[in-house]
């Protein structure tokens, strides 16, 4: 019986919605799939793009970035700059023919833990199609 | 309209009596420009304060070795503006370079011409230049492209230079051998030259005769974006491209874009420890040493791909003959083009990353 493939798939969590968002969804006993694993960050703005560069290229199956609604940010505009990054980083791996599918960003606020489970679930089920990161074997990189 | 100024000389030599009277009646503190450094034809940017120097200088040689806008910002300010001509894609590279707080437009009187290219460095280095120039000019004076210039310039629709004070008419000017025509862009270009002996007229670059050459050039770019394939192969394209790269990081060193003193990818933050070689190793079963050359590759393009003015600078000094700038230039153009930007267009439009809108990019995040 072969093994069901579980995904990895980084998570930079901003500390002041996504990652309380998280929380709430873990106090109210909400189930959320393994394959999350979450990084605390201040901000998603803190995310560097070499951070997902990084990731992907290591192997992780996919990578979410979490941060506060556009306008919510606690540092009044720390998102904006997120999206930005986000955008140039996914048109750069377009580009090149990289699966941009794997990376992904959304807003979930801290009250919204609900919101955290079915946007992890749906990436995790996503990703579960897509199949292994093809990164993790090749040694070149 | 702009002040013309004609000149009965070749327009090389215009040009370097321009400069001479710039200096001896004290408009500007120095000159910068290319000049002849050697017998065997090798050729150095030079800042020159003494008119008789410039008996060597050639300011209009075809041929960059290295990015003058990244030099003219390591050059301190002076009691008055430096007159410098370099070509429209080094101006590009200073105006991004200025935006980033490594220079100063008043610091010089800046002057460029319409480019028709340059020779690449294996030309020069082998001397074999002077051979070369006569057909080089003859294209330029009937406006189409020369043989012997370098791939990337083959494939630059940006010749006609942006932000320029001064700017001469080279491409299409049939008796380039025996006149000389000068543009005045701005007040203070005028007031510098006041009292230059030409013929002088009002009027303005005729942009329309362009038309074709730019035509080419952009189907010239595509044809090497095609070419290049790079977005059908996926990771196995880029190990196939990168394979080669000996991460002698010239590419960034020579960029006048990457200004940090310290690259990031140099910095420690890249180092492997034994755990986490170790770590590499139990989930691929071997590594390649050194490690992250593909995302220095691609850190390097979200760093800096937006401003990238296609100077082609990096796949001139890449060992490995890798495309790195026809790389850069297809992503940067992908990238630049989510916010209409424009390397080194306008100096007052902020670069990408340190500036936002809060009603674009709507469609991302939200679920």
């Amino acid at each position: 019986m072969s093994k069901e493939f579980m995904p990895k798939i980084i998570s930079f969590l901003c500390k002041w919605c996504t990652y309380s968002g998280a929380d709430l969804a873990g106090t109210n006993r909400m189930k959320y799939p393994p394959s999350i694993l979450p990084l605390r960050v201040m901000c998603s703005s803190r995310v560097n793009p070499v951070f997902l560069i990084k990731s992907f290229l290591h192997g992780a199956d996919g990578v979410l970035i979490g941060g506060c609604h556009p306008g919510d940010c606690h540092y009044q505009s720390g998102n904006y700059y997120t999206r930005r990054r986000f955008a140039i980083l996914t048109t750069i791996f377009d580009s090149l023919g990289l699966e941009s599918e794997r990376l992904k960003l959304s807003w979930i606020s801290a009250a919204e833990g609900t919101k955290f489970v079915r946007v992890s679930t749906e990436f995790n089920e996503k990703i579960k199609s897509m199949g292994e990161n093809p990164a993790k074997k090749k040694i070149f990189l | 309209m702009d002040k013309v100024l004609k000149i009965d000389i070749s327009a090389e030599k215009g040009v370097v009596e321009l400069l001479k009277y710039l200096l001896q009646n004290d408009r500007v503190s120095g000159v910068f420009t290319l000049r002849k450094t050697g017998s065997d034809g090798s050729f150095d940017y030079a800042l020159i304060t003494e008119p008789g120097l410039l008996e060597d200088a050639i300011p209009l040689h075809p041929f960059m070795h290295v990015n003058a806008g990244k030099i003219l910002s390591a050059l301190p300010s002076m009691r008055k503006p430096v007159a410098a001509v370099i070509k429209p894609c080094e101006l590009r590279s200073f105006v991004e370079l200025v935006k980033r707080s490594q220079g100063a437009l008043d610091d010089f009187l800046l002057i460029s011409y319409t480019c028709g290219g340059s020779f690449p460095y294996k030309t020069t280095v082998k001397g074999q230049t002077d051979k070369l120039l006569p057909e080089f000019w003859k294209a330029v004076k009937s406006g189409l492209d020369s043989d012997s210039i370098r791939p990337t310039c083959r494939a630059c629709e940006y010749f006609v230079p942006m932000n320029a004070d001064i700017t001469i008419s080279l491409i299409g000017e049939k008796d380039l051998d025996s006149k000389c025509s000068i543009f005045l862009h701005s007040g203070k270009s005028e007031s510098m030259v006041e009292g230059f002996k030409a013929e002088i007229s009002k009027g303005e670059l005729d942009l329309s005769r362009f038309d074709s050459l730019v035509k080419k050039r952009k189907e010239q770019k595509e044809k090497d974006f095609k070419e290049l394939n790079i977005q059908d192969s996926g990771l196995d394209g880029m190990i196939d491209i990168f394979g080669k790269c000996i991460g002698c990081h010239g590419c960034s060193r020579i960029c006048p874009i990457c200004h940090c003193i310290l690259c990031d990818f140099e910095s420690c933050a890249y180092d492997y420890d034994t755990s986490m070689i170790e770590n590499e190793l139990l989930g691929r079963g071997g590594v390649r040493v050194p490690t992250d050359t593909i995302l220095y590759q691609i850190g390097r393009l979200s760093h800096m791909s937006f401003s990238c003015t296609g100077c082609g600078l990096c796949t001139e000094v890449c060992p490995a003959d890798i495309p790195v700038s026809t790389i850069f230039r297809k992503t940067g153009e992908k990238v630049a083009g989510l916010f209409d930007y424009v390397p080194g267009k306008d100096v007052d439009e902020e670069i990408p990353v340190t500036i936002f809108k809060e009603e674009e990019l709507s469609e991302l995040g939200n679920d």
